[in-house]
């Protein structure tokens, strides 16, 4: 069970501000409990968003939004609705973004924070996807996580032993700072990594935070 | 002058800059500290001391900086992100400020599986672009990283390092923008083998007017061995030793590869030199630091500029 809550609506509509259509996703499993992302969450969002002048081009509740094989058969039939949009806004944890980021070519925007995944890392089984820093920073790097995957939880971009895709710790791992330049170098959003990252806010994460859990 | 770093000081005076490197002993013992110093003193304008490089237990930098210090070098303490959060790094910031050390060379640092503790937590709160500017922030604003205001800055003349032969290629003019739009006055680069590679990085810095905001020194490296540069090729990460490297040294008789090694270092240096942006070199030969004098000499790189203090 991966726990989240959404963001706060400015950060969402920061993230969407130069988009005119947008399609959202949702997620029955976990999303759903929570309620940052389920059937109710993806209408109101859907509601938010037009009032504020966004068109949205579709959405759907996906049934288990982090097991891509099914999100990408389930995503097949809205082909024509994610074509017309500008972005996606996902409103699940970050195993959900990372998923979508996964298997359809656009910019995907996070629309929750991840706050635990109480023990489990939902459907993704070969590899860390998320660490529940509680402030998902998707939004910058193409929808994968530096934090769960850069062996030194890097913000700005890869570290000087980045050579050949491969991280400088083990050439059995990826450096994901290379996936995300691909990949925003796909998405034409490569200036996305000029940006002077800050110092992270750790007090919101689970492995620095108050042991005091951080859900009610 | 930001600060009253001697190395500012060469750079400013447009004085084609060298520094050196020291690595400080995995014990307490003062004496290997003060050997190098001797060595390393009349032929850079500041030695760098390393972190914990390799992620091996050694001596603090700050503390073998100040042993160096006695012995008349100036210095640049090297900082991690590794071992370090905001508030440690902070702390020493102010602490090496307030002894008498000017420099001070922000890394993200060698990640803590390749060294003599794998089993340690790493920490990397921020990382070598962050602690830049963090640096940066205390020094100009006097503000802690918080916000909070601070009574007497750290006069630091803030570096940093770049890595030209890391991936992807086409980031790494983008990353030293980036820290240079962090605060960084200085830049040491990674060992330059590759000189081709490294001039097209350079063209790249040019075009986007950064040797103009940043002073900018080469990384250079004697070898001593061909095992040596073979270890390199393969083994140190974000190194790039082309083949012709090894095959020069593997081309002169076994007696005469050091020296070899030695001449290959001389004639990087000649090259670099002429590169358009490039204000010194970093020198870095660390366990063999008795061949810096013949190096910076054959270069004609002697006498260092001294200033009236
Ligand atoms: S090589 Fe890539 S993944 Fe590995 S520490 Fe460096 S930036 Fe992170």
């Amino acid at each position: 069970m991966l726990i989240s809550e959404q963001k706060p609506l400015e950060d969402i509509l920061n993230y969407v501000e130069g988009d005119k259509s947008i399609f959202l996703i949702g997620c029955k499993g976990c999303a759903e409990g929570w309620g940052s992302g389920g059937e109710k969450q993806v209408a109101e969002m859907k509601i938010t968003l037009q009032e504020r002048g966004k068109a949205i081009s579709g959405s759907v509740v996906v049934d288990m939004l982090c097991n891509s094989a099914l999100t990408k058969l389930k995503l097949r039939s809205y082909k024509k609705e994610i074509a017309a949009a500008d972005s996606i806004l996902v409103l699940t944890d970050g195993a959900g973004v990372q998923t979508v980021a996964e298997v359809v070519n656009k910019v995907v925007h996070p629309g929750c924070n991840t706050l635990s995944s109480g023990g489990a890392h939902a459907e993704w089984k070969e590899a860390e996807r998320c660490l529940e820093c509680g402030d998902c920073m998707l939004e910058f790097t193409g929808g994968i996580c530096p934090i769960a995957r850069c062996s030194k939880h890097l913000l700005n971009g890869p570290c000087g032993g980045s050579q050949g895709g491969k991280c400088e710790v083990d050439a059995d791992i990826p450096c994901v700072w290379q996936q995300i330049f691909d990949r925003l170098a796909k998405l034409g959003q490569l200036d996305k990594l000029d940006r002077l990252v800050t110092p992270k806010d750790w007090s919101v994460s689970l492995i620095s935070g108050p042991p005091v859990k951080r859900l009610s | 002058m930001k600060t009253k770093s001697n190395l500012e000081r060469v750079l400013e005076a447009g004085e084609f800059a060298v520094t050196g490197e020291l690595g400080p002993p995995q014990s307490a013992d003062p004496e290997v500290i003060r050997g190098k110093a001797k060595i390393l003193k009349d032929y850079v304008d500041a030695v760098n001391v390393t972190d914990g490089q390799t992620a091996v237990v050694r001596m603090a930098s700050w503390a073998a900086c100040l042993i160096g210090k006695e012995e008349g070098l100036e210095h640049i303490v090297q900082m991690t992100c590794r071992d370090r959060n905001r508030i440690a790094l902070q702390m020493d910031i102010l602490g090496i400020a307030a002894l008498g050390i000017n420099n001070i060379l922000c890394l993200t640092g060698d990640h803590q599986k390749f060294g003599n503790h794998p089993m340690a937590k790493g920490v990397y709160d921020i990382d070598s672009i962050q602690l830049v500017s963090m640096v940066k922030d205390m020094r100009d604003e006097k503000k802690f990283q918080c916000g909070e205001e601070m009574a007497v800055e750290p006069r630091l003349f803030i570096g940093a390092a770049e890595n030209p032969f890391a991936d992807p290629f086409e980031f790494r003019v983008a990353r030293l923008a980036k820290k240079v739009a962090a605060g960084a006055d200085f830049i040491q680069t990674q060992i330059i083998y590759n000189v081709d590679k490294f001039a097209e990085w350079m063209k790249g810095v040019r075009d986007r007017g950064l040797h103009e905001r940043v002073k900018i020194l080469a990384g250079v490296a004697p070898r001593k061995s061909v095992g040596a540069a073979r270890y390199m090729k393969t083994r140190v990460p974000g190194m790039d030793v082309p083949d012709s490297v090894i095959a020069r040294l593997q081309g002169v008789p076994k007696e005469q590869v050091s020296r070899e090694g030695v001449k290959l270092c001389v004639d990087i240096i000649n090259q670099v030199r002429e590169i358009e942006g490039v204000v010194g070199i970093h020198l870095m030969a660390i366990e063999w630091e008795e061949v810096v004098p013949e190096i910076v000499e054959t270069a004609g790189l002697v006498p260092r500029p001294r200033f009236v203090t």
